[in-house]
C-alpha cells in the first residue's frame, strides 16, 4: 500500500511552548484512519501543521512523496489536501450554495455540478437548505456543510478535524455513516481527529492514540478498541 | 406615569435651571445677571409632557411588535425599485436643477464613488481601513503633479492615478496582512497621516501646505469648457453660447461615470471568485485558509482595488478643483467616508449612495445652521446606528444562487461582526 501521508518526527512549538514532540503518522491510500486523545494533546496541531500553520519546527510532511513540510498553505491545499476545520468554521452570512462554492475555489461554477450532486447525495439535507444562510442552520447541518464544503474541492485525502463537536449521539452517526460511505464508495482516504474515541475507532481502519504531542499506541480500530487501557482512559466515563 | 414624567421634569429643572435660567449680560463695568424663570418654566413643561406623551405613546402599542423587523423589510423592498429611480433623478439631475445642486451633485457623487470603493475594503473583505484618504491624496497629487511637469491631460492621467494609488494600497497592505480589526485599524489610521505630513512637508515637489494651483481642467475628447469660447472650445465647436455651467455639467457626468464604473466593478467581482474570496475572508480567515484560498493575494488586492478607485477619485478632485492642498486630507475625510459606508450598511451599494447623499448634501443644506451644523450631525449618528445598527439598506443579497434570490436579513446577522 501506498501512503498518501507520512510524517516523520515532526515537532511544532507555539512560541516556547512545545505542542508535538516528534509524531510519526501513515495514512494509506483508500484508509480511514483516526487520530484520538484527550483535551490539549495536540490533535487540533497536529492538523493544522499538517496544512503549514503553525509550519512544523522539525521532521518532514511528505503528501503522495512530495515534501510540503514548508510549503505556503494555499500550496498544500491544491494539491488535493482538504480540511474540514475544528468548530466546522462555516461562512455564516453566506448561503450553503455558496459555501460550497467557496470549497473549490477558483474553479468555474458550470463545472462543479458533479461534485455538487455528490454532497447532496451524502447529504441531502444541504439540498433543502441550499439558498439558507450558513448562519441558520443547525450545528449538524452546519458539520455538513464543512465536510461538503471539503468535498467540493475533489480532494484525495480529507482531513475531517472532530466533526462530532457539540452534536447529538444521533446526528454523529449520521454524519460518520457518511464518511464511511464515502471512503467505500469512492475510496476517499481520510484522516479523522476525534476526541470521541468509541464512535472513532470502530469506524477507523487504524488508530493512533496522541499524548502529550506524543503517538502512544497505533494499531487497527478494533485492536486499540479492545486494548484494557484504551477503555480505561477514553471510553470509560459516559464516552460512546 | 405620572410619577415618572415628574421625575424627568425634576431632572430637567436641575439641567436647565442654570443654562437657561440665567442670562449674562455685559454691563458697564460687571456681568449682569438676569434670570429668566419663564423660559425655565416652560422648558420644564414641555419635558413633562413630552415624557408623558412618549409613555402614553409606548402602551398604547402591544406588547412585542416586531417593530425593527417591519422597518427592515420596507427598507429593503424600498431598496429594490429605489435603484432605478435614483439613477434616472441623477442623470437627468442637470436638465432640472439650478447650477447650485450640479456642483453640489459633483461633491456628493465623488463621496459615493469613495464610499463604493471603501466599501470593497471595508464591506466586503471586512479589513478596517481608518487612513482611505490616503489614496485619495495620492491619486490627487499623482494627476496634479503628472499634469504640471509632463504635460499630461486628464483622460492619459486618470489610469495612472489610479495605479499609483493601488501600488500604494498594496504597499500598505503588506504590513499589515497578519492584522485584524483594532490593530489593523490603527495602522491604516497612522499611515493616512504618515502621507499628508510627507506631502505637508515635501515642499520642494508639493508644494507644502500652499498646496498646487493650476491644475488643468479635463477636456472632452481635446474641447476645453471655458467662459470665453474661442478656437477648440466646447462652445464654440458645438455652437453654442459659452457658458461656465456647462463645464459643471460637464465634470457632473465625468463623476457620474466614475463612481457607476466604480459600482459596476464591485458588483462584477463579487460574483467572481475574487470577490466570493474577500467575502469569504471577511466571515472567517482561518476557514479561507483551510480551503486553499491565498490569504495575502486576496487582501491585498482588496488594498489595491479599494485604493485604486479612491486614486480616480483623487484625480476627479485635483481637477474640479484646480487646487489642492494638504488640508484636503485630513483624517475627518476618511471619518465621513467610512461614516457613509457603514451608515449606508455595509456591502450594500444602493445604501452606500443615499448614506452619502445624507451626509454630505445634508450637510451642504445644513450650512445655514453653522455652529450647531455639526451637532445635528453627530446627533444624526447617533439615532442612526441606535434605530438601525447594520445601515440604511442591511442585508446582503447572494452573489450567486440556484432559482430565487433570497434576501437574507440583517436581523440574522449578528451585530458588529462584518
Amino acid at each position: 500500500m501506498s501512503a498518501v501521508l507520512s510524517l516523520r518526527g515532526v515537532t511544532t512549538f507555539y512560541g516556547a511552548v512545545q505542542a508535538l514532540r516528534g509524531v510519526d503518522l501513515d495514512v494509506n491510500a483508500g484508509e480511514i484512519v483516526t487520530l484520538i486523545g484527550a483535551n490539549g494533546a495536540g490533535k487540533s496541531t497536529l492538523m493544522m501543521t499538517i496544512c503549514g500553520s503553525p509550519r512544523a519546527r522539525d521532521g518532514e510532511i511528505l503528501h503522495e512523496g512530495t515534501d510540503i513540510t514548508t510549503m505556503p498553505t494555499h500550496e498544500i491545499m491544491r494539491r488535493g489536501i482538504a480540511q474540514s476545520p475544528e468548530g466546522r468554521r462555516i461562512f455564516s452570512r453566506m448561503t450553503v450554495y455558496e459555501n460550497l462554492l467557496m470549497g473549490a475555489h477558483g474553479k468555474p461554477e458550470a463545472s462543479l455540478k458533479n461534485e455538487m450532486e455528490q454532497v447532496f447525495t451524502l447529504f441531502p439535507r444541504l439540498k433543502e437548505r441550499l439558498s439558507q444562510r450558513g448562519g441558520t442552520l443547525s450545528g449538524g447541518e452546519q458539520q455538513m456543510l464543512a465536510i461538503g464544503r471539503a468535498l467540493m474541492s475533489k480532494p484525495s485525502l480529507l482531513l475531517l478535524d472532530e466533526p462530532s463537536l457539540g452534536l447529538a449521539p444521533l446526528v454523529v452517526k449520521l454524519i460518520f455513516n457518511a464518511i464511511r460511505e464515502l471512503n467505500r464508495t469512492t475510496g476517499l482516504t481520510v484522516l479523522l481527529v476525534e476526541q470521541n474515541a468509541f464512535q472513532a475507532l470502530r469506524l477507523a481502519h487504524r488508530g493512533y492514540v496522541l499524548v502529550n504531542g506524543a503517538i502512544t499506541m497505533a494499531g487497527t480500530g478494533a485492536d486499540l478498541l479492545a486494548r484494557p487501557e484504551i477503555r480505561a482512559a477514553y471510553l470509560e466515563g459516559g464516552h460512546g | 406615569m405620572l410619577r415618572d414624567a415628574a421625575v424627568s421634569a425634576v431632572i430637567a429643572f436641575g439641567l436647565f435651571g442654570a443654562m437657561i435660567g440665567l442670562k449674562t449680560e455685559v454691563g458697564v463695568q460687571t456681568i449682569e445677571l438676569t434670570p429668566r424663570p419663564y423660559l425655565v418654566l416652560a422648558a420644564v413643561v414641555l419635558v413633562f409632557f413630552g415624557r408623558l406623551a412618549l409613555l402614553a405613546w409606548k402602551k398604547s402599542r402591544p406588547a412585542g411588535t416586531p417593530k425593527r423587523g417591519r422597518i427592515t423589510a420596507v427598507a429593503n423592498k424600498a431598496g429594490r425599485y429605489l435603484t432605478p429611480v435614483v439613477l434616472v433623478l441623477t442623470i437627468t439631475l442637470p436638465f432640472y436643477a439650478e447650477r447650485y445642486y450640479v456642483d453640489l451633485g459633483v461633491l456628493v457623487l465623488t463621496y459615493v464613488m469613495l464610499g463604493w470603493g471603501l466599501n470593497i475594503v471595508v464591506g466586503l473583505a471586512g479589513l478596517l481601513d481608518l487612513g482611505y484618504v490616503a489614496f485619495y491624496a495620492v491619486g490627487a497629487y499623482s494627476y496634479a503633479l503628472i499634469a504640471q511637469n509632463f504635460g499630461l491631460g486628464f483622460w492619459t492621467c486618470l489610469p495612472l492615478a489610479g495605479i499609483l494609488a493601488a501600488f500604494w494600497g498594496v504597499l500598505l497592505g503588506f504590513p499589515v496582512l497578519r492584522l485584524r480589526g483594532d490593530y489593523l485599524a490603527i495602522v491604516t489610521l497612522a499611515f493616512g497621516e504618515i502621507i499628508r505630513v510627507v506631502i505637508l512637508n515635501w515642499t520642494s515637489l508639493t508644494g507644502g501646505p500652499n498646496g498646487l494651483s493650476g491644475i488643468p481642467r479635463p477636456t472632452l475628447f481635446g474641447l476645453v469648457f471655458n467662459s470665453s469660447g474661442g478656437e477648440g472650445s466646447f462652445a464654440e465647436f458645438f455652437g453654442i453660447e459659452p457658458n461656465i455651467s456647462q463645464r459643471g455639467i460637464f465634470l457632473f457626468y465625468v463623476i457620474l461615470g466614475l463612481a457607476l464604473l466604480t459600482n459596476w466593478v464591485s458588483l462584477r467581482l463579487r460574483r467572481l471568485p475574487l470577490g466570493r474570496a474577500w467575502e469569504a475572508l471577511r466571515e472567517d480567515e482561518i476557514a479561507c485558509r483551510a480551503l486553499g484560498i491565498d490569504v495575502t493575494v486576496t487582501k491585498l488586492t482588496a488594498f489595491a482595488m479599494g485604493a485604486c478607485f479612491a486614486g480616480f477619485a483623487g484625480a476627479f478632485f485635483a481637477t474640479r478643483q484646480a487646487f489642492i492642498s494638504p488640508e484636503s486630507f485630513t483624517f475627518i475625510e476618511s471619518a465621513i467616508v467610512l461614516a457613509i459606508v457603514v451608515l449606508g450598511g455595509l456591502g450594500s451599494q444602493i445604501g452606500v449612495a443615499l448614506a452619502a447623499v445624507v451626509m454630505i448634501g445634508g450637510g451642504e443644506l445644513f450650512r445655514d445652521f453653522q455652529e450647531y451644523r455639526m451637532l445635528i450631525f453627530g446627533g444624526a449618528l447617533v439615532i442612526m446606528m441606535v434605530v438601525r445598527p447594520r445601515g440604511l439598506v442591511s442585508g446582503r443579497t447572494p452573489s450567486v444562487s440556484l432559482g430565487d434570490k433570497r434576501h437574507i436579513s440583517a436581523d440574522m446577522m449578528t451585530e458588529g461582526h462584518g
